[in-house]
């Protein structure tokens, strides 16, 4: 029993969510408290009032495109439990990991579950149920070492703990 | 098994003898850039002489929270004692300022907590952006992890035809290849030898929007020449192994290409020769940022404007990459040239390229840039669109007041 699995209710987005929709250019120098009500404004706006704490998000290839901005920081404050895309932009992922959210690459996701079907997610292991649909895949799960800053809570929380920060 | 330059660099910084794609290495980082905010919280660092610290984003500060940012910036140089440290009067981009000034180098590893980092590695450097959070992590610990991907070896052969440039090949592969994700991009071949450093920079910019974790380019008579009296530090360049492993070879052959055109919202998959949009009103024409906003962007611009007028209707902005480039600019002439035409020549900053304090578009507006991206709301309205092209499509769309292929308005002769 892998205590990294998570369950929630699948909200499903396309290819190439890029850093620019999560976090828009108006929205980033304000505090981190103001940013998540501006996330995805541009491409579904009202999806901030919807979703709910353990939810996961699913995506298509070549998701976090983008800038440095913090997309992992908005999601983890909105309360996403997991992301699983196809495939990940490699700072798209650094900021999820590095804000300590659950991250899964895995190919077959976005025909694998429909929005609001209910997923199983092993982060550790990389297996991903639809308990909707009762169908199961495997992604191709993180490296230890790098499942090891998720299970942190994330880098700001690691170098607090190590006295770097005040 | 041979290693591939990327692999060298990595195995090299990591201390193990080979390292090979799906490997997990964690690296000394030589080079850490961190702009405009100070880092306040930080109590202790690493090392101060790996950081350079510069303003790119908002300077001069537009608002209070960046006057403020910049003020703990400099608190910060003075804390630590960072002798890297370019104020308001030198700054300039982050990644146009490392090459400028020699502090990009070959074999090195480069981190900045701006996705275009990959710009550096146009000079052998590998370099790749990183988010805040881990900016801060590098500062105080001075190391960083890499999943290595598989590489995939891009080969440029014959010349660009006239009216094609740098700009136009990175958009050709984003249309024909698509992103790159989790992969690296080793740059090689004979039409290398004729790029010179500013459209290398303007490849290894836009490699950003093909998702790669590292584009890198070799350390050949170009870039030796360049970083011949620039260089701040020794180096060693990485070269591959003759038996190097590539995942894919994609040969291109330059002669053959035309001028290409991002469409709005996004860059893989999504480029078209500009035969497929001429004609389509533009209400701003931009060229600058990391990606086009060096001397020879400047050149061309100047170009193809001389003489002529910006078209009723079109706002033409262009942003040197740093305050070196300015200087270069006006010296050369090309800042007079393009203000007589009607353009709007700013300060060095990263500016109207990410919605910044300039240059907003507004509702339902069109943009032609030469900037580095052009995401839904990138430049302001998220109702506006953006295409992207080279500054020669840039600068003779703003002319026309329509995306124009530059050709028509390139005489061979104008061109020597």
């Amino acid at each position: 029993m892998s205590n990294k699995k998570v369950t929630g209710k699948v909200w499903k987005f396309g290819s190439d969510i890029n850093t620019d929709l999560v976090i828009p250019n108006f929205a980033i120098y304000m505090k981190r408290e103001e940013q998540p009500a501006h996330c995805f404004v541009a491409n579904r706006p009202g999806w901030v009032d919807e979703v709910k704490p353990g939810d996961i998000l699913i995506a298509g290839t070549n998701f976090g495109v983008g800038s440095g901005r913090p997309i992992g920081d908005v999601f983890v404050d909105l309360g996403v439990a997991a992301v699983v895309a196809e495939s990940f932009n490699g700072l798209g992922l650094r900021n999820c990991v590095n804000a300590g959210l659950a991250s899964l690459p895995c190919r077959g996701i976005l025909d694998a579950f429909d929005e609001g079907d209910i997923a199983e997610v092993d982060w550790g292991t990389g297996e991903v149920r639809n308990l909707t649909k009762g169908t199961t895949l495997t992604g191709q799960a993180l490296p230890q070492e790098i499942q090891g800053i998720v299970e942190e809570g994330g880098v700001v929380e690691k170098l607090t703990k190590e006295g770097f920060l005040a | 098994m041979g290693m591939n330059a990327i692999e060298k660099i990595l195995a090299r910084r990591s201390g193990k003898d080979a390292v090979k794609p799906g490997d997990v290495v964690v690296v000394d980082v030589d080079t850490a850039v961190s702009f405009d905010y100070g880092k306040t919280n930080i109590q202790k660092i690493h090392d101060p002489d790996m950081l350079v610290l510069l303003h790119d984003h908002v300077v001069p500060s537009p608002t209070l929270s960046a006057a403020n940012g910049a003020k703990a910036m400099r608190e910060f140089v003075a804390k630590f004692g960072v002798k890297n440290y370019f104020p308001v009067g030198r700054h300039g981009i982050s990644h146009v300022l490392v090459a400028e000034e020699g502090l990009a180098l070959p074999g090195t590893i480069l981190v900045n907590g701006d996705s275009h980092t990959c710009s550096s590695g146009a000079l052998n450097c590998l370099a790749r952006g990183m988010g805040p959070s881990e900016m801060t992590y590098i500062i105080c610990k001075g190391k960083t992890w890499y999943i290595v991907g598989p590489t995939t070896k891009i080969v440029l052969e014959g010349t660009l035809p006239e009216g094609v440039y740098p700009r136009d090949v990175i958009h050709y592969i984003a249309g024909q290849y698509g992103d790159f994700a989790g992969r690296n991009l080793e740059w090689y071949g004979s039409g290398l030898e004729a790029i010179g450093m500013d459209g290398r920079l303007t490849m290894a910019t836009i490699s950003a929007e093909l998702s790669v974790e590292f584009s890198l380019f070799p350390y050949d008579k170009v870039l030796a020449d360049y970083l011949d009296g620039r260089a701040k530090r020794a180096f060693e360049p990485s070269f591959p192994d003759e038996d190097a492993e590539y995942e894919q070879v994609i040969t291109i052959n330059l002669s053959e290409l035309e001028p290409q055109v991002v469409l709005p919202n996004k860059v893989a998959w999504n480029a078209k020769p500009i035969s497929q949009v001429v004609g389509k009103h533009v209400d701003q024409a931009f060229i600058g940022s990391c990606a086009n906003g060096r001397l020879s962007d400047f050149a061309i611009a100047a170009q193809v404007v001389k003489g002529k007028k910006v078209a009723d209707g079109t706002r033409f902005i262009i942003t040197p990459g740093s305050q070196e480039v300015m200087r270069q600019a006006v010296r050369a002439g090309y800042v007079e040239t393009l203000l007589e035409a009607g353009a709007v020549v700013t300060n060095s900053t990263c500016g109207a390229c990410y919605g910044g304090h300039m240059g907003l578009l507004a509702d339902g507006e069109v943009c032609i840039t030469a900037s580095t991206r052009n995401f839904k709301g990138r430049m302001g309205s998220a109702e506006a669109e953006i295409y992207m092209g080279s500054p020669a499509t840039v600068a003779a769309s703003a002319i026309a007041g329509v995306i124009t292929d530059p050709r028509t308005v390139l005489k061979v002769e104008e061109l020597a």
